[in-house]
């Protein structure tokens, strides 16, 4: 599989511009206290000296970038914007990842069950991933940040939320190749020589399940980030001062007019996140699917 | 064309789902340690008065049996209390909200306009525009005019709508001043000024939306022109308007109707985020005030509608199947 990947990169240009983003901003994640303290600031101190005392607004042009606050400061509070972004990346990839590797790990295993077992478990499944499908999830995500006490951890609540809601896309697929590959004789060999159906599907099914597998899981990242940052742009989200691009980009709203500067880091890096698991996520589709790769 | 058992079962999954939707909500909602009725109670709470506000509310039964009164308040309605001070919720009761004093299904009524004007304009920009780019991006494959709509879509897709949405204010409205910010006006008052009050809102919620139709209908477009059918039409001597307009697009339309029917019914459900952005009295706006205000049943009721919508949604893609395609007629 890395050499799929590699050859991606090496033929696809947008698909290296976009892995190389992921990787710089999930480097950017893992080394956010690093870079803070090269910096200097936490994400956490107001500082009232860097604010205009008439106005609220950061002290300086474009929101008071400077050597001192590298990408200005929040207005009213004077916390550091770059600090706030660098640790907002932090957040962001943690739920977006978890949520992802939730949701496609249910989704392979439910999915593999539905494809190999059949029956009426088929037949269940595929029922209730309809429903789910018809399931108003973000409305009711939205609902449950109301009614879910503040002491239960958010991002948890986030992650398992966003996750569960996510299986169905990935079990219709990973059933209808399962479908196919059930048909394929080193699976009857397999199921002859008495392999019960937990053996095959790590044995026979699983290796044979990553290309599509590593395809949804691309693709399916920028959508839980972009959920995470949605719930927090709604209030319903991480809760402060846990630093969150989508609530930073909500409280950007207010100061849109006077302090454009303010919106445009976090949009900016939710942007670049986006974008990014998006343009390496098609690569891969179209290397991997030669069904795809051909209509490019 | 439909058989009737067909729409009976049909009618009967979709029933079926909602039935789920609700259950789990409600499960959800009520299981959650969260006291409508501690809330109502007022200041200094004594347990009388609890006991009095949770009898009132109808929270002092076991949850099974407030479910079941629930959904019989559909059909028959509900009375909360009695004597003077009793409330009645005329049928389909689909809960009351004793926070704003109000029927639900009346709240959500009020703020449904705002969301399907909202819903709808943008949705017939994004098919119009999206799909036009799409088949245009095709046929002329590799132009500059395809690098310039598949590059658009491929920041449609990445950039989140409120961002969109904000820039747009930023630019449009503020700096440049050509599309006026944050007012809605009803249809009914002034037509006018309703659409010029939406201009901005359904131009964001159209880019954000148009680019994957854009995607999707170039794609299809370009496989579709490759098709043997195609050839024989051009070899008949078919001219080329029609090929494309009869014979092609035909077929890049299922994919079209079916993106649509689903983006609109999870829209109108939800487009809680671009109402935020443009501060637009709609359902989004309900449910955010709901939320901030542990208004239990407006939250079952907005989502239990939302649900509603897109099964709806769901049913009416299955059906319009068959009116595009004979080869999936339903049976």
């Amino acid at each position: 599989m890395p050499a799929a990947i590699r050859s991606v990169l090496a033929r696809d240009r947008w698909a290296l511009a976009g892995t190389v983003t992921v990787v710089v901003i999930g480097l950017v994640a893992i080394f956010a206290d690093v870079l803070t303290a090269i910096e200097g600031h936490d994400p956490y101190t107001y500082d009232a000296s860097a604010l205009d005392p008439a106005s609220g607004l950061p002290a300086g042009p474009f929101g008071g970038v400077s050597g001192e606050h590298w990408f200005g400061v929040e207005p009213l509070t004077g916390r550091d914007l770059f600090a706030i972004v660098v640790h907002g990346a932090r957040t962001s990839f943690l739920i977006g990842l978890a949520a992802t590797l939730v949701s496609i790990g249910l989704g392979v295993l439910i999915g593999a069950a539905a494809g190999y077992l059949g029956g009426w478990i088929d037949r269940v499944i595929v029922w209730s991933a309809d429903v789910f499908l018809g399931f108003p999830y973000l409305v009711f995500m939205i609902a449950l940040g109301a009614v879910v006490p503040v002491e239960f951890p958010r991002a948890l609540l986030l992650i398992v939320v966003i996750g569960f809601f996510g299986w169905p896309a990935t079990a219709r697929i990973v059933r209808a190749q399962v479908l196919t590959l059930k048909e394929r004789n080193f699976v009857k060999a397999a199921r002859t020589l008495g392999a019960s159906p937990w053996e095959v599907f790590r044995a026979e099914l699983l290796p044979n399940l990553w290309g599509p597998v590593l395809v949804m899981a691309t693709l399916s990242v920028p959508g839980k980030v972009g959920l995470e940052a949605a719930l927090s742009f709604l209030g319903v989200g991480v809760l402060p001062p846990t630093p969150s691009w989508g609530r930073s980009i909500s409280a950007a709203i207010e100061w849109v007019a006077v302090d454009p500067a303010f919106l445009l880091f976090p949009g900016l890096a939710l942007f670049g996140v986006t974008w990014g698991f998006n343009a390496l996520g098609d690569g891969l589709r179209d290397a991997l699917d030669p069904k795809w790769g051909r209509k490019r | 064309m439909i058989s009737l058992r067909y729409a009976a079962t049909r009618v009967g999954s979709m029933a079926l789902v909602l039935l789920i939707v609700a259950f789990c909500t409600f499960v959800v909602f009520y299981l959650v340690p969260s006291d409508p009725a501690l809330m109502a109670c007022g200041k200094p709470c004594t347990p009388e008065n609890l006991a009095l506000a949770r009898e009132f509310m109808g929270f002092d039964e076991p949850w099974w049996q407030q479910f079941l009164t629930f959904l019989g308040g559909i059909f028959t309605g509900r009375t909360f209390g009695s004597g003077a001070t009793a409330i009645h919720c005329a049928a389909p009761c689909f809960g009351y909200s004793f926070r704003q004093n109000a029927d639900v299904l009346d709240l959500i009524g009020d703020r449904l306009p705002v969301t399907v004007s909202l819903a709808v304009g943008a949705a017939v920009l994004w098919v119009v525009l999206g799909v036009g780019a799409g088949v245009l991006a095709a046929l002329r494959k590799d132009s500059w005019f395809d690098r310039v709509a598949l590059g658009a879509s491929v920041i449609g897709v990445s950039a989140p709508v409120y961002l969109v949405g904000l820039l747009g204010i930023l630019v449009l409205g503020f700096k440049l001043d050509v599309v006026p910010v944050g007012n809605y006006t009803p249809f009914g008052e002034d037509p006018v000024r309703w659409a010029w009050g939406l201009v901005l809102p359904w131009c964001v919620l159209a880019f954000a939306h148009g680019a994957h139709y854009v995607k999707l209908t170039r794609t299809q477009m370009i496989d579709t022109m490759g098709e043997d059918f195609i050839r024989t039409a051009r070899a008949k001597g078919v001219a080329e308007r029609t090929v494309v307009g009869k014979h092609a697009l035909r077929n890049v339309l299922l994919p079209v109707v079916t993106l649509t029917g689903l983006d609109l019914g999870s829209l109108l459900g939800g487009a809680v985020i671009t109402e935020r952005v443009f501060s637009l009295p709609g359902l989004g706006g309900l449910l955010i005030e709901a939320v901030h205000g542990r208004d239990l049943p407006t939250l079952l009721g907005c989502t239990l509608f939302a649900g509603f919508l897109v099964v709806v949604a769901n049913a009416v893609v299955d059906l319009s199947y068959g009116v595009l395609d004979p080869r999936a007629r339903l049976t």
